[in-house]
């Protein structure tokens, strides 16, 4: 990481859809108002070509870069954007969204349905990454931009650039899309679905409408975070953090409690998850990528690739097993077998799918020259 | 451009698509894609050149070619490339039948171990030979499979493999005077072929 960072920052908050235009999701449902959490570090130039979409995953939300007020620690992935950064605050707009049906100021199923004036909970219709990506390019019309430089994303991010780049040929220069899938495993499925038990089953849980109740689901959604927790990490770097050392002692205390690191670090991940996160998003979330497959009607993607000119780039980690290097070769293949320019990088990192998270110098500087290359191409048929 | 892949280029044809196994720094490819309308892609172990490769806007593969290509779809190319890299595969063999798998054309390019000057080298000093184009000492080099012009082509013609076409080149790289072909073996510094079927 170099230099000092973006500084402050607000998120914002825009209506992108509303009763006179409503959102019409992919399988039919209508949501009458949206409202979208957003934020942008550096500036818009004049030819509106420097653009930059980031896309974040199922927990992450709009604070990307930069330091909220009061906050001691910056955005999720403060590493990668800002001055002098792969993502350069100096010469790109970033832009970065909360998703629909997030919990973090946009539109989810915390939100209150104008139909009931009551939370959504279990009746917020079900979403597809088809639907996020609506979201986004409405939010950017509102900002008066019609073609992205890039849009960038890791895991459920990376899952969004690809069906961005597949339904509206033209509109990305360049998808980056990192530690990401084209088709969850049933492996994948099974720890999201498991995941998804631990809330539901949750006696607090009230069939999604715990928001006006004194508790919510807190216990389930620990457990389900816990769980995805230990998909994210490799076994290597769970050795190296944790070990088998014991909490806060020198000999095992032989019972059922806490006893060592990495049951006390999941219990810590579990606890803080539940202050930030809401249950019935991550329902939602995980199901949203357990259904995406855009590659399921080969034919009709070939003609959408054809049709654009985006140029991908696609990166794995080597430790990550949640989203493995197979995942990526396939999106990869895919990608070129329907014409389109794939570069394709398999990076060691030892931090498993969290890789994408961490400022690993490899990864960071093949973003920083793929970036800079879409950026000099876009600057030549300016001028 | 390295005159040897001008002769490349030329049998690689216009507005074909090619995978360039050992792409470099993507220069071949750059020029396939700029002036003959071509898509491409590349395969490249080395960093810096998979970034120079970024840098020109190839679209790239890091990694092994040899593992890489297994990996690469049956018939995914008209035309796969192979340019000064064969005498440094682990199994050249089966390079070119994994190259035969995925594309329908072959082009490739290789040094000759049988050139006069080599052979006056090792005649003279009974030592392994160190040239321009073949520089390294026999214990770093990365040409592990360094062959002749006539061993390539019965290493083809094993593999069915069609010669259709073979451009002899000069000590710099360009196509060498017609007199090269009365002993090609002999006179000529290295190759480019263009292989069918």
């Amino acid at each position: 990481m170099e230099g000092e960072g973006i500084g402050r920052v607000e998120t914002q908050r825009a209506v992108v859809f509303d009763s006179d235009d409503p959102l019409v999701l992919d399988s039919g449902a209508r949501l009458e108002h949206v409202e979208v959490a957003y934020e942008t570090y550096g500036t818009l130039n004049d030819a509106g070509s420097n653009a930059v979409f980031v896309c974040h995953a199922l927990s992450g939300d709009a604070h990307a870069a930069g330091i909220h007020e009061g906050a001691d620690r910056p955005g999720w992935w403060d590493n990668l954007i800002g001055p002098g950064r792969p993502l350069d605050t100096g010469r790109h707009f970033v832009v970065c969204a909360n998703l629909l049906g997030g919990c973090k100021g946009t539109t989810g199923p915390g939100s209150i349905d104008p139909a009931t004036g009551k939370p959504y909970g279990l009746r917020f219709p079900q979403l597809a990454v088809r639907d996020l990506v609506t979201v986004h390019r409405a939010l950017l019309r509102h900002l008066g931009i019609t073609r992205l430089l890039a849009a960038i994303g890791g895991s459920l991010g990376g899952m969004q650039v690809l069906q961005w780049a597949l339904d509206h040929p033209g509109e990305l220069a360049g998808g980056l899309i990192v530690a990401a899938s084209a088709r969850l495993s049933a492996q994948n499925i099974a720890f999201s679905a498991v995941a998804r038990e631990a809330i539901m089953r949750d006696p607090d849980f009230a069939n999604g409408d715990y928001y006006e109740l004194e508790n919510g689901p807190d216990r389930g959604l620990a457990l389900a975070r816990m769980l995805a927790h230990i998909t994210y990490l490799s076994e290597e770097s769970m050795r190296e953090k944790f070990g088998r050392r014991i909490q806060d002692a020198s000999a095992p205390r032989y019972g059922f409690e806490v006893d060592f690191e990495v049951e006390s670090y999941l219990h810590h991940q579990g606890a803080s998850f539940v202050g930030r996160f809401d249950a019935n998003t991550y329902l939602y979330l995980t199901r949203v990528m357990d259904y995406f497959d855009p590659f399921s009607d080969p034919v009709g993607m070939q003609r959408k690739i054809a049709a654009g000119d985006t140029k991908f780039l696609v990166l794995s980690f080597d430790s990550d097993w949640r989203f493995s290097s197979d995942h990526a070769r396939e999106i990869t293949q895919e990608l070129r077998v329907a014409g389109a320019p794939v570069t394709y990088q398999e990076i060691s990192a030892p931090f498993g799918h969290d890789s994408f998270l961490m400022p690993v110098p490899a990864y960071h500087r093949t973003i920083a020259g793929y970036i800079d290359q879409l950026s000099g191409e876009s600057t030549a048929t300016e001028a | 451009m390295r005159p040897d892949l001008d002769v490349v280029a030329s049998l690689v044809g216009e507005g074909v698509s090619v995978l360039d196994l050992g792409c470099g720094e993507g220069e071949l490819l750059d020029h396939l894609i700029t002036r003959q309308r071509c898509s491409g892609l590349g395969i490249e172990r080395d960093v810096e050149d998979f970034h120079a490769c970024i840098a020109r806007g190839v679209p790239v593969t890091q990694g092994d070619l040899e593992t890489e290509i297994e990996l690469t779809e049956a018939s995914s190319f008209d035309c796969a490339v192979l340019s000064l890299t064969l005498q440094a595969v682990r199994h050249p063999a089966q390079v070119l039948e994994q190259m035969r798998r995925v594309a329908t054309r072959q082009v490739i390019s290789l040094p000759n171990f049988a050139h006069w000057r080599l052979r006056l080298d090792l005649a003279a000093h009974g030592r392994m030979p160190s040239t321009r184009s073949l520089p390294y000492t026999w214990y770093e080099t990365p040409n592990i499979h360094l062959c002749t012009l006539r061993d390539f082509e019965f290493l083809a013609s094993d593999q069915g493999m069609r010669i259709a076409k073979r451009v002899l080149l000069d000590e710099d790289g360009r196509p060498a005077p017609r007199h090269t072909r009365l002993a090609a073996n002999l006179l000529a510094v290295g190759a480019v072929y263009l292989l069918e079927g």
